[in-house]
């Protein structure tokens, strides 16, 4: 089964919010071996300015890969996860994201290619605060493979 | 603190090196919540035609940019941060190691200053990431709001 070239445009809503703790902060920043205090001790973050932890540059693909998990997951998009591949990522912030922040992802699709007999699917998540107030743009292009 | 002012395009910021085993794998998984077995099963890797198992790709976007915040003193200063991934980084599980001690397999990273905007105060980081001697990310660039 192809990928549908009908799902472009369409917008998966935000699902349940997601909210930063400082353990998660702790638990991401050690698995990426990121070396700054700010992630891990509160006092350091204040000490940059932060009302408490700031989370790494890519933490938020948590959130992002749990709203591209919907279209993956849609019986109507024919994709195959056991055939993607992540093929370019991308995170535009437009304010840190600091522990106490509830966001939620509101999941664009909004390309896809056919590559030979698999396809290329661009997907775009607009991370916000419970309040409306803006926090990341996310970019995702993920290469299914043809299957056999 | 790092001044706009005293940066040129061109130069290098630093390098550094990420060593990456099968147990780190398995950290990055559970913190991320990318369970994609290619990332710890050799048995169905191999079966989806992949040379061995293979670390997440944002894995290694996650851990090299390490040395940009590292570099400008303070992570949440990166605004913007992209990269394609060209190859897959291939994490062996020697024997007669402990997954989690086994040295691994080590990625290579280099940051330069690619542009600079001066009206907006932001420096564009370039990092060129190899491991095994291949390019593994392409056009990963970091922007740094100064």
């Amino acid at each position: 089964m192809g990928i549908n070239p009908d799902l472009v445009g369409h917008i998966y809503p935000a699902g349940a919010s997601y909210q930063v703790g400082r353990e998660k902060i702790r638990e991401f920043a050690t698995a990426t071996k990121a070396s700054s205090p700010a992630h891990f001790d509160v006092q350091a973050a204040q000490a940059l300015g932060y009302a408490d932890l700031v989370a790494p540059p890519t933490f938020v693909i948590i959130i992002a890969q749990r709203a591209d998990a919907q279209l993956i997951s849609d019986p109507a998009s024919g994709i195959d996860f056991s055939r993607v591949v992540h093929a370019d990522q991308r995170f535009t912030h437009h304010r840190p994201i600091v522990a106490g922040d509830e966001l939620l992802a509101e999941l664009y699709v909004d390309q896809i290619r056919e590559m030979g007999a698999g396809a290329m699917i661009t997907t775009r998540a607009e991370i916000t605060t419970v309040s409306g107030e803006k926090v990341a743009t996310t970019t995702s292009s993920l290469l299914v493979r043809a299957g056999d | 603190m790092i001044k706009f002012s005293s940066l040129e395009k061109g130069q290098v910021i630093g390098s550094t090196t990420v060593m990456v085993n099968r147990g780190d794998l398995v950290r990055y998984a559970g913190a991320s919540g990318d369970f994609n077995p290619i990332h710890y099963s050799e048995r169905f890797a191999t079966e989806v035609e992949l040379p061995s198992v293979i670390a997440h790709g944002m894995f290694t976007m996650g851990a090299v940019v390490d040395l940009v915040g590292a570099w400008v003193g303070n992570p949440g200063a990166i605004v913007d941060y992209q990269t394609r991934f060209t190859k897959p980084v291939v994490v062996e599980d020697p024997a007669g190691s402990n997954p989690s001690d086994a040295e691994g397999t080590a990625i290579e990273v280099e940051g330069k200053i690619g542009a600079l905007d001066e009206e907006a105060q932001t420096a564009r980081v370039d990092l060129t990431v190899t491991a095994n001697g291949t390019k593994v990310l392409m056009k990963c660039q970091a922007v740094v709001q100064l």
